[in-house]
């Protein structure tokens, strides 16, 4: 059903890479009269062209194509105005779309895409402002279980996302535990499934330790000596916060921040468990655009404009923190 | 020099590392049994001509030749050649013995031969008793021991040194130049030593080549070089050195600090400017009298076996070492006999080098 | 007084953390299959999940999977990352390049890419694609923890082999691979609980007719969740719990051992 001359950009894309790989190959071997370490690599570089440099320029061909296989923004207009298509075959069937009361902007898009940022926003900032209280309490080198409890903080994460949302489920649901005990001791049931704030929650559930847990190491690498160092030269507890321990704590403060805040903009399974249908977001909206509304072009074209998202706020943190020394899981 | 003498030849090296040039044109040759060693400041490229030779490094162009035989293009597990490396490179996961005997194993050898000649090896280097011992928990020295005794156990004919002392402090360092000197002596091996350290390459070398720049600027014996350095480079790099800029009116005539010197050199151009080495020891402290300079005593160090003074005659601070001290204030004279000045022609890139600031 | 708040805190934020998990293995064990009301004590829904063919499929796909992925992932990883390690400046940052880009791509958009990219070259979806798509994810993870093995190791290790007589296969096995078996094993423990994990990616690479766990869950979740999920959940938990603390317990034995 996609455009008849496709199969070309894909051979060409296929053959370049090929070529590209023999060419480096063979240089390889020549400059080094033989087998050199840097070869070891070159499975790994085949396989990534093949499925994740090539993929992605399959994105970026649909999303300036269009369905007829012709180069067009018209998917990334559609983004814009999500009436847009709709108005266009109106007016093709001779209709004027502003007389029958439909010329306004459709803003489904748009407001997806806001309100995703919103929510991460959101998740970002409780979980920044519950997590490092509890990397900074962990992290004090008198308290001995603090070792301990990283471990803790980091096992829920072993199981699987899925059934960790779905276990709020039965906490929050109508008939769930909390309305059941709340019914017990006498107060009325609460609506408390299927709005923002239920999704909220079960996003800050599932990255909570996505951000103490860098956080915890930069603090934890700390040298006690620094902070010695400050009250000795008459620094008070809050003023050695403000001026060292923060400080120096920020490069894992970003990586928490990057790790908790990429996969919330792009959750899509959260929102459908917990905001039940009213709460959708811009994970959603792709996966929706691609399998239900089938529609690959403008799919291709909201995953571009989400990469593009993520790379510019991983440029500007990186800004923040040029070495990406934060420490990862593990 | 017979040609079958010369186990190793390097005929027209070079080497360029994405485009810069480290080496450039080293021709070289090593005989058997001989102690060379490629002296030169750090980036001069005497870590890659060693690299060359061992294989882990392909020469741009040219090529070498070991024992007759075109070996430019072997890898390293290919050639009769062994090396110590810069901080070792013992193998962690390995014991002593294990890692000694890791070249043997691969060759295949019994297992009765390997733990005679480990033994063996371990005799030569001092270290009996430590065959099950982890490397790692072996100090500095001891693990320098080990990685000779793991290069030299496969009976190499050549045995390359990295810097092989530089991670070890003054005093092991001492005993091992000695010790190196030794075993290089009684097992009869060509050894190729790097050092950037000019005391270490005077005491063990039999033949110093002096690099800089990526290219060769002096090959020759410790004397030879110590007392004959071909440019003010080569006399700054190796000992201390009074070096001034002066002129030739005539054969062994040199003229400096305003006054005609009686030396030794000739075969200058009439008036030609030259470099003037004058050795710190072989400047003699006389009475004003006597002496072809005078000047005053600016500043007195004592170095133990002498003393170092910095004295202002004709315009210049000569640096001194006598074991007679003449006090700081003192007018002195100075005296230097004609076969200790040494006449050097203009290095050719010295110039640009000297206008910088 | 403070000492108090910390611990408090702590606690409260780990209650928060392990509540919804607590109530799920209780419930697990209830006997009736309302979730607020507790009817007894069963293993009726683990007799169900046991009994369960399209269950015990979707284990199985998820298990192997996981398996091959980190496999084929730890030998493809732990190779380039020596090659990685072995180039020069420039190649070796467009390699680093190349390596973070499935990494700070999100989720969707790698799922979404590779299944145009099967359905663009015909590939049926199913098995083999999720495969490959795991194995994708995975590998960066095994470079990044390999890396910096390699760079603890002695620069000239794997020379000296040569220079002993080790041809580059030999020295590879007898002289890198030791030095770096830590990262190895900790790139191939953390290849082989990413796929276990993963959802996104396997929800777009596969057919309804090839299901891990996690498409399973998503599609029972449409429907409304059976209580076979609790103990499913709770299987996996506690398996995953043992897991990670003979791991631990492996790592802090060998630390003594120091």
């Amino acid at each position: 059903m996609m455009g008849m001359n496709m199969p070309q950009w894909g051979v060409w894309a296929m053959a370049l890479g090929l070529g590209v790989f023999l060419v480096m190959l063979f240089s390889s071997v020549r400059r080094h009269h033989g087998v050199h370490r840097s070869l070891f690599s070159w499975p790994y570089s085949l396989w990534m062209i093949v499925f994740t440099v090539i993929p992605l320029f399959l994105v970026a061909y649909y999303a300036f194509t269009n369905k007829a296989g012709q180069f067009t923004m018209e998917n990334f207009a559609n983004f814009w105005d999500s009436n847009r298509e709709m108005k266009m075959q109106l007016s093709g069937m001779g209709f004027d779309p502003a007389a029958m009361g439909m010329g306004a902007r459709g803003t489904v898009n748009v407001d997806t895409l806001v309100y995703s940022l919103w929510m991460a926003f959101l998740c970002t900032i409780i979980c920044f402002a519950v997590g490092y209280p509890a990397a900074l309490f962990m992290a004090d080198r008198d308290f001995k279980l603090g070792p301990i409890l990283i471990v803790l903080f980091i096992i829920p994460m072993w199981m699987n996302f899925l059934l960790r949302t779905i276990a709020w489920m039965s906490l929050l649901e109508d008939n769930g535990l909390i309305n059941t005990l709340l019914q017990q001791f006498g107060f009325k049931k609460l609506k408390l499934m299927y709005n923002s704030e239920a999704v909220l929650l079960g996003m800050v559930y599932n990255y909570l330790p996505f951000m103490v847990f860098p956080i915890y190491n930069a603090l934890s690498r700390q040298d006690k000596k620094l902070s010695e160092a400050a009250m000795d030269l008459g620094a008070n507890k809050v003023r050695t916060f403000a001026r060292v321990t923060f400080p120096l704590s920020l490069p894992g403060i970003v990586s928490g921040i990057t790790m908790v805040f990429m996969p919330s903009v792009t959750t899509f399974f959260i929102p459908r468990v917990l905001g039940g249908g009213n709460t959708e977001m811009f994970g959603d909206l792709i996966e929706r655009t691609f399998l239900t509304a089938d529609n690959w072009n403008v799919g291709s074209a909201l995953s571009l404009i989400m990469m593009l998202l993520i790379l510019l706020s991983i440029t500007l943190l990186r800004k923040v923190d040029p070495e990406g020394e934060g420490g990862s899981l593990l | 020099m017979e040609q079958n003498n010369r186990l190793i030849n390097l005929e027209n090296i070079s080497k360029e590392f994405d485009g810069t040039v480290v080496l450039s044109d080293i021709n070289l040759y090593i005989r058997k049994n001989e102690f060379l060693t490629l002296l030169g400041p750090s980036g001069c490229g005497k870590t890659t001509t060693l690299r060359i030779i061992g294989g882990f490094e392909y020469p741009t162009t040219g090529r070498v030749i070991f024992d007759g035989k075109d070996i430019t293009a072997d890898p390293p597990y290919k050639r009769r050649v062994n090396t110590v490396f810069q901080k070792y490179a013992l193998f962690p996961h390995l014991n002593v013995a294990d890692n000694i005997a890791f070249g043997l194993k691969i060759a295949k050898m019994p297992k009765k031969d390997i733990t005679q000649k480990v033994g063996k090896m371990l005799e030569l280097v001092n270290l009996q008793g430590y065959e099950k011992r982890s490397v790692e928990s072996l100090s500095g020295g001891q693990q320098q021991r080990v990685a000779i005794a793991r290069a030299l156990v496969n009976e190499p004919e050549v045995l390359l040194l990295d810097e092989p002392l530089g991670a070890l402090d003054l005093k092991l360092r001492k005993g091992m130049q000695l010790e190196l000197k030794r075993m290089q002596q009684a097992l009869g091996i060509t050894f190729v030593f790097v050092t950037h350290d000019q005391e270490e390459a005077l005491t063990m070398s039999d033949t110093i080549v002096i690099m800089k720049d990526g290219r060769i600027r002096q090959i020759g014996t410790p004397k030879h070089i110590y007392d004959e350095p071909k440019d003010a480079f080569i006399a700054n790099f190796i000992g201390e050195s009074n070096i001034i800029r002066g002129t030739m009116p005539k054969d062994e005539v040199v003229h400096f600090c305003g006054m005609d010197f009686t030396c030794v050199d000739f075969g200058f151009e009439k008036d030609e400017p030259v470099d003037v080495l004058i050795r710190p020891e072989d400047i003699h402290i006389v009475g004003t009298d006597a002496s072809q300079l005078t000047g005053v005593v600016r500043s007195v160090l004592f170095k133990g076996v002498h003393y170092e003074m910095i004295i202002d005659a004709g315009g210049f601070n000569w640096k001194v070492h006598s074991t007679v001290m003449a006090p700081e204030g003192s007018r002195v004279g100075l005296s230097i006999v004609p076969f200790n000045i040494h006449v050097m022609r203009l290095q050719k890139d010295a110039l640009p080098e000297e206008a910088a600031p | 007084m403070t000492k108090f708040f910390k611990r408090f805190y702590l606690v409260l934020v780990l209650l928060f953390l392990y509540l919804p998990i607590a109530v799920l293995i209780v419930q697990s064990f209830n006997a009736g299959i309302s979730r607020a009301k507790w009817e007894g004590f069963s293993f009726r829904w683990y007799e169900e999940l046991f009994s369960s063919p399209t269950i015990m499929q979707a284990l199985y796909v998820t298990l192997t999977i996981a398996l091959l992925a980190s496999i084929i992932s730890t030998i493809l990883g732990t190779l380039a990352a020596i090659g990685i390690h072995a180039m020069k400046k420039r190649p070796q940052a467009a390699m680093m390049t190349l390596t973070n880009i499935p990494m700070t791509m999100p989720d969707i958009v790698t799922g979404i890419s590779l299944m145009l990219l099967f359905i663009f070259t015909q590939v049926d979806r199913g098995y083999f694609t999720m495969l490959i798509a795991h194995i994708t994810f995975d590998t960066p993870y095994v470079i990044l923890s390999v890396l910096p093995k390699l760079r603890e190791m002695n620069r000239f290790s794997y020379e000296a082999a040569l220079d002993l007589g080790a041809t580059p296969g030999y020295a590879l096995w007898h002289v890198i691979l030791p030095a770096v078996r830590p990262g190895v094993v900790t790139g191939a423990l953390l290849a082989f609980t990413l796929s276990l994990d993963d959802f996104t990616i396997s929800y777009f690479t596969t057919s309804p007719l090839v299901q891990n766990l996690s498409t399973l869950i998503y599609s029972e979740a449409r429907k409304g969740i059976k209580p076979t999920m609790n103990s499913l959940s709770a299987l996996m938990f506690v398996t995953l719990l043992v897991l990670l603390l003979a791991v631990n317990y492996r790592s802090s034995k060998a630390e003594q051992a120091k």
